[in-house]
């Protein structure tokens, strides 16, 4: 079934009945305001009509990400008064890579909020990929001798549970990149950066899999579940480091996902690619749309955003090429790393949620679980691939956030690290109920949090002080959503 | 009388120890609308939801066109070409109207979803129904009105090249004019040749459209008659009592449930 005919079950041939229906609207000459058979689909609208019903929208309580990006802003603002150090370019680079590892979990969770789950072990989780990782490195590739041949019979056990679970649940993906964990920790092949990131990956796909399994085939709430398995990997990182222990990544690749910087030439063809890409994407969809006589936004105004955003990109991507060394004997320039991986992260998850079936499954599993068990979508095997992808997603954050520190300690991936990505996600405007959610939330998200981190710490203030603030600042986020959703059920 | 298209014998369905349908036989056929009718909890959406794949019977046996199938799931019901309206309608207030009505069968081009060619397809069959009152089918479902979502519910199935159309009380939160387009679509889907359920408490709407009338009387089909030969108080004793002089069961009161 390649091509469904429209509508043939009534036996008019669509574009006769098109015309039909098209005759039982009033005429050109129809008064403006009148509302007929889809009144906004048929009349181009002018780019102020267009800013006008943007605006009505916003008033009517469909903020999307607005109240995150206006407090993004107001936030930047305040800590440049209150800091002179906050709106340097050295500041801006050491924020990105501070707030990056936060960013990427809060990613990957977006997918399993979609569904309205949650993955309270993703943290741990992450945690566990990193000690792997590191345990790797530092033991060149004898992860047997570094764990000792108990703790890595059962390690392999574990990995081995997961290809099982997959394949059982028919989940291939994630069954590949568990044997894949196998196959690495079994061969022991000497330390090699690329290859331990691989492992932490697919041992991050493992961890997701016997989630997921529990979740969506056992049929355990994800928050039993997520909760059970944020103790337990908790344990598992400190049982593979051993207590007081601390593993250094003593690696160039290593070290440089977080701390390192493309080259000028680098940064300006990320940039050409990017924008390019962007340019190239929007342009198509809009053109496409007006050839196929569908209605798009006014040329105008797609062509004005699309233009602030690669001039914003163009400027961003000019200052962090400049030199922000405060010692004159090194340079230190480029887009740092962590810019093109969350980038991609962002391009390719949105592209997925966006533009696939697969994703569109996802939203309609999160808005009304029954109705898409009922449009024929396999409802248990979308739950278990988004603990999937959000472990994955973890173990990204991980290698990002042990670049960053330099080491892996007992305590990776514990404490605040997921409070602080669903945190992130929540304050994006991503939805605990499900149904709502985008992975540009993410990063708005993490965003705020990684300012409110780093502008508080440059006024000299403690642990303490960002909880807090970050806290309130979630609050903040939450009520926000809810007086939206209030006014969006109110408006009607 | 129209070849029989869709075919049930001897079904039953329990929940646990609740036993709702009862040996049901019942026989949809082509060009015909069978009007289905029952007391709340007769077992009409259950009837409904098993031929749909959504539950599974517990015996029986389905033919459809003549062959015996086996119905796993809502993806292989509308495989054959059988379409639901659901009476709770199913849809996902987080998508808008054309995300609705494609849900579950994406059209994709290049692998990708083709949106402009979906929402072309959605705009034309909602037009066919004249949807007057949706100003976009890019709307939300979760801001539109209970009726208009019904109609949302009703274009989804009739989208899809089908052969068997049930529709479980679909005029229930309709207009005056909105119902009377439903009606004409259910006569319209009839003389196009499908087999069209219709699920309905409104014996005048009953009476006007259905060929042949089904009465469930819990979980019991007590009569499936051609509605000339029957009256308008027949079917609603047969609803009410099972029984209508020497319509229905013998002894419906020895029913239990
Ligand atoms: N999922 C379920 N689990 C347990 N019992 C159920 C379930 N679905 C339906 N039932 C029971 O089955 C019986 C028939 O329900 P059904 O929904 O088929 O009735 P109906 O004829 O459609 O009624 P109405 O006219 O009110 O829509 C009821 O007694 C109901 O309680
Ligand atoms: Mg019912």
């Amino acid at each position: 079934m390649t091509d469904i005919p429209a509508g043939t079950a009534t036996g008019t041939p669509p574009d006769d009945r098109a015309a039909r229906g098209a005759g039982q609207a009033p005429g050109p000459s129809r008064p403006s305001g009148a509302i007929s058979d889809f009144g906004i689909d048929t009349t181009s609208r002018s780019s102020g009509e267009a800013v006008r019903d943007y605006l009505a929208r916003v008033r009517g309580g469909e903020l999307g990400s607005l109240p995150a990006v206006l407090g993004l802003l107001a936030l930047v603002v305040v800590f440049s008064v209150l800091s002179g150090d906050f709106l340097t370019l050295g500041n801006i680079a050491n924020l990105l890579a501070q707030g990056a590892g936060t960013t990427v979990i809060a990613m990957g969770l977006v997918f399993v909020l979609l569904l309205g789950e949650i993955d309270l072990s993703a943290g741990t989780a992450s945690g566990v990929t990193a000690a792997v990782l590191a345990l790797h490195l530092v033991r060149d590739g004898n992860l047997l001798g570094g764990m000792g041949s108990m703790v890595f019979a059962l390690f392999i056990a574990g990995l081995l549970l997961a290809v099982v679970l997959a394949v059982v649940a028919r989940m291939w993906a994630g069954a590949a990149m568990a044997a894949v964990a196998i196959l690495i920790s079994l061969l022991g092949l000497p330390a090699n950066p690329w290859l331990e990131m691989l492992l932490a990956l697919c041992v991050g796909a493992a961890i997701g899999s016997l989630t997921g399994f529990l979740v969506a085939k056992v049929g355990i709430p994800s928050f039993v579940v997520t909760l059970a398995l944020f103790l337990a990997w908790g344990g598992v990182v400190l049982q593979f480091i051993g207590e007081g222990g601390t593993l250094g990544l003593r690696n160039d690749v290593l070290f440089a996902v977080a701390n390192g910087n493309l080259s000028t030439l680098g940064s300006w063809v990320l940039f050409v690619a990017a924008g390019g890409g962007y340019l190239a994407v929007v342009l198509n969809r809009h053109y496409s749309r007006l050839r196929r006589g569908l209605v798009a936004p006014p040329t105008g105004l797609v062509l004005a955003k699309v233009t602030a955003i690669l001039v914003l990109g163009a400027v961003a991507t000019y200052l962090l090429t400049l030199n922000r060394s405060h010692n004159p004997s090194v340079v230190i320039s480029g887009v740092p790393y962590v810019v093109p991986i969350v980038l991609a992260l962002l391009v390719l998850g949105t592209f997925v949620l966006d533009r696939t079936s697969y994703g569109r499954h996802l939203y309609a599993v999160g808005g009304n679980r029954e109705a898409a068990r009922r449009a024929g979508i396999d409802v248990a095997k979308a739950r278990m691939s988004v603990f999937v992808i959000c472990s994955s997603v973890a173990a990204i954050g991980a290698i990002i956030y042990s670049s960053k520190v330099g080491s892996v300690d007992p305590q990776a991936g514990n404490g605040n690290t997921l409070l602080f990505a669903v945190g992130a996600a929540v304050i994006g405007g991503t939805s605990l109920f499900g149904g709502k959610a985008r992975v540009r939330d993410a990063v708005i998200g993490g965003a705020v949090i990684a300012v409110i981190n780093n502008g508080l710490g440059l006024l000299g203030q403690g642990a303490a002080v960002v909880s807090i603030v970050t806290g309130l600042v979630l609050l903040l986020a939450a009520s926000v959503d809810a007086l939206s959703r209030r006014r969006a059920a109110a408006g009607r | 009388m129209g070849e029989p298209i869709l075919e049930l014998r001897g079904v039953n369905k329990s929940f646990g120890p609740v036993h709702v349908l009862h040996d049901v036989d019942f026989t949809v056929r082509a060009g015909e609308v069978t009007a289905l009718v029952g007391d709340n909890g007769a077992g009409k959406s259950t009837l409904v939801k098993c031929i749909a794949g959504i539950h599974s019977m517990d015996s029986g046996e389905v033919r459809f066109a003549g062959s015996p199938v086996h119905v796993h799931g809502p993806r292989e019901a509308a495989a054959l070409g059988i379409e639901v309206v659901y009476q709770d309608l199913a849809l996902c207030d987080n998508l808008d109207i054309v995300q609705n009505m494609f849900l579950g069968r994406e059209q994709l081009r290049g692998g990708l979803l083709d949106e402009a060619e979906m929402e072309r397809k959605a705009r034309q069959t909602l037009a066919s129904l004249s949807v007057r009152t949706v100003k976009s089918v890019r709307t939300l479902v979760s801001a539109l009105s209970g009726g208009q979502r019904q109609t949302v519910a009703i274009a989804k199935a009739v989208l899809w090249e089908s052969r068997v159309v049930l529709l479980d009380e679909p005029t229930a939160a309709l207009g005056v004019a909105q119902t009377r387009q439903v009606l004409d679509l259910v006569r319209r889907l009839a003389e196009q040749g499908l087999g069209v359920v219709l699920i309905s408490h409104n014996m005048a709407d009953v009476f006007e459209v259905a060929d042949r009338i089904a009465t469930l009387y819990l979980g019991r089909m007590v009569a499936e008659l051609p509605a000339k030969e029957v009256t308008h108080s027949q079917v609603v004793e047969l609803i009410t009592a099972g029984r209508s002089g020497d319509l229905g069961m013998a002894r419906p009161e020895a029913a239990t449930v």
